[in-house]
């Protein structure tokens, strides 16, 4: 009971914390909310990479998609859109507040749904592949994307969407994104940890240790995989909406499909913090940014390279993570009771 | 759309065009296939995805333009970018890859991952993101009244590469490493069984491929242009001919890096140059596919 009044505690000094940092920390508006998004990246690709044992290494794709959905709906609901990504018309595009904050909602959810569904659709695809196959198909997918979009005037092509500012003054506007990511990753944290509870979490861990025995105990494989999938790409089409407002102007290679910057960015969290656990990501995620707030601010030219070597460490040296790490020294944390003779011989 | 239909019917009113597309498929196709090669080999011996794979090659070209730089003949730099990639790869594996071999297949993706980006980012630092390349003074052949021109550098890439492909597969073939490599890549323990030191031949073997690598980047700096980020480009052409032709089939990879080369250089004329990159993606996602469906003959339920 002790327990489960430390884990209450616990969830709501979280709490308390993620509602009171933006006014406490109002310089770093904008970092914590890219905590958020890679919270929430890390969590989802958690789902399929760590739970379902499927890595993909092309879940930008849904970043990128829920970019541009949400920023096409936003737009087309006001305008036509080859007009507005028409760099040369010279047009003059206002939104009042109505249609920023209707778009923003419609195309958020737009981003999700749609993501979603293209999930189910890729993978549908993707998903007879395994192993080292899938996470380059689906490295092959994200990278395809940028290139077709990019390519692509209607929307854009190589220069992007500029969106339309926050109507409002600027520190509201940072509050207000931060709350939009933390929203979105407080309702995927709670929606995973409802799910590895129940029996789809089950069936998906089951596909993770074995899939061929899986397959023969009734399980569906693929229709689960597909489910996990297009329930990650949910969770990152909206992120990926809600960052379009964000930065305001985005284009396709370097910030919608970035696949080596945040592409990669939440694998790492997640082998950082634990694999196929609930808190891993989340840990993973913090750790990830500071480590990259500070190597981008105090080794500037070198942070690529520190990068790397953090990615080539973790996964070499240290690939179960704080998570796994934490479980070895301190099994009695997770409820698991080792015995005395285990336990003295391992010393 | 009209464009793309203009293209196509441009090949059948040229027909001549056509070979000017495959020949210069064939050339570029040659190198894709020598590090698709060196991949094919460190893939089958030691089972390491290695996505560093162009990254390697683009430091090989590094290494030949740093010389023209200071100087020295380019055609020097091949064997010295063979070199100095043979050091780096040693290193490369003693540092990481050797602890990434017993592990899962998405380990040494991820890691040879992580190293693709410092490398790309050290090369970055080093030499700058501008694109370079070595001039050779040498003339350009014309073939049909001027529309074939085949310059003579991109004939001598060609020929070095097709010598270095003949090297690799003679010491493959008949040298005592060569039979520990292909001995090791057919069963590790049994190798280790019959007294062959496989540390030694998952070393040798990797430090062979990355100058194979180095020796191709030597000759692409040469014949187009390199620049630090253009090795992942590199690698997923290297995972599309590996992936279509099979693990340990020479003249597969060759055909497959031959034939890559000559799809891309198509669909670059017809679509248009922006799409080069996203073609050779594709190709990668058509390979997969064909591959899946192949296997999926294989798989039955009972009814």
């Amino acid at each position: 009971m002790n327990m489960a009044r430390n884990k209450t505690i616990l969830y709501a000094l979280i709490l308390a914390f993620t509602f009171i940092s933006p006014f406490a920390f109002p310089d770093f508006g904008t970092q914590l909310a890219t905590l958020w998004l890679m919270i929430i990246v890390a969590l989802t690709w958690d789902m399929t990479g760590g739970q379902m044992g499927y890595n993909s290494l092309g879940n930008i794709f849904f970043y990128g998609t829920g970019m541009y959905v949400a920023a096409l709906i936003s737009i087309g609901m006001v305008y036509d859109v080859g007009d507005y990504t028409n760099a040369a018309g010279g047009g003059i595009y206002k939104f009042t507040d109505l249609q920023y904050f209707g778009g923003l909602a419609l195309g958020v959810l737009g981003a999700g749904l749609f993501c979603s569904i293209t999930a189910v659709v890729i993978g549908y695809l993707t998903f007879g592949l395994r192993g080292p196959y899938f996470a380059i198909g689906t490295l092959g997918v994200a990278i395809a994307a940028g290139e077709l979009v990019s390519n692509w005037d209607w929307v854009g092509g190589g220069q992007g969407i500029a969106l339309p500012v926050y109507p409002g003054d600027l520190d509201t506007g940072k509050i207000f994104f931060y709350f939009l990511f933390a929203a979105v990753g407080v309702g995927t944290f709670l929606f995973a940890k409802w799910l590895y509870g129940t029996r789809f979490g089950a069936a998906i861990n089951a596909i993770r240790d074995d899939e061929e025995k899986a397959d023969a105990m009734g399980i569906h494989t693929l229709r689960y995989k597909l489910y996990t999938w297009a329930m990650a790409a949910f969770f990152v089409g909206m992120a990926g909406g809600i960052s379009a407002f964000q930065l305001i102007h985005f284009e396709p290679l370097e910030s919608a499909y970035q696949t080596i910057n945040l592409g990669i960015f939440m694998v790492v969290c997640v082998l950082l913090g634990g694999k196929g656990t609930l808190w891993g990501p989340v840990i993973g995620a913090i750790l990830f940014h500071l480590f990259k707030e500070v190597t981008w601010n105090y080794l500037l030219g070198w942070q690529w390279v520190a990068l790397g070597a953090l990615i080539v460490v973790t996964v070499v040296y240290f690939q179960d993570g704080v998570m796994g790490w934490l479980v070895h020294k301190r099994p009695e944390w997770f409820g698991i009771k080792v015995e005395k003779k285990v336990a003295e011989q391992a010393k | 759309m009209d464009q793309i239909l203009g293209n196509i019917g441009l090949l059948f009113e040229f027909p001549v065009v056509n070979l000017k597309i495959i020949l210069d498929g064939i050339m570029v196709g040659a190198l894709f296939a020598l590090a698709a090669y060196g991949l094919a080999l460190v893939w089958g011996v030691m089972n390491v995805k290695n996505l560093a794979q162009g990254d390697f090659v683009i430091a090989g070209g590094y290494v030949s333009w740093w010389l023209v730089q200071n100087g020295f003949p380019a055609l020097l730099g091949v064997p010295v970018a063979f070199v100095v990639m043979w050091g780096i790869g040693w290193v490369v594996y003693k540092l990481v890859i050797s602890r990434v071999i017993e592990r899962d297949l998405f380990t040494s993706l991820l890691a040879t991952f992580g190293l693709a980006i410092m490398m790309a980012q050290i090369l970055n630092l080093l030499f700058g993101s501008d694109t370079q390349s070595v001039d050779l003074d040498y003339d350009v052949l014309y073939f049909f009244d001027g529309f074939i021109d085949v310059p003579i550098a991109k004939l001598i890439g060609v020929l070095m590469a097709s010598a270095l492909a003949a090297g690799v597969i003679i010491f493959m073939k008949s040298s005592r490493m060569g039979q520990a490599i292909r001995a090791t890549a057919q069963d590790a323990r049994a190798a280790r069984v019959m007294g062959i030191d496989t540390e030694k031949v998952y070393a040798f073997t990797f430090s062979l491929n990355s100058a194979i690598c180095g020796a191709a980047g030597a000759i692409i700096v040469m014949v187009w242009v390199i620049q630090p980020f253009y090795g992942i480009s590199y690698s997923i052409r290297a995972f599309v001919i590996v992936t279509a032709a099979g693990l340990g089939n020479l003249p597969g990879v060759i055909a497959a890096g031959l034939g890559i080369g000559a799809l891309e250089q198509y669909g670059a004329h017809i679509f248009g140059i922006g799409y080069q990159q996203a073609i050779a993606v594709l190709l990668l996602l058509l390979v997969l596919l064909v591959r899946l469906i192949q296997q999926r003959r294989n798989r039955q339920v009972l009814k």
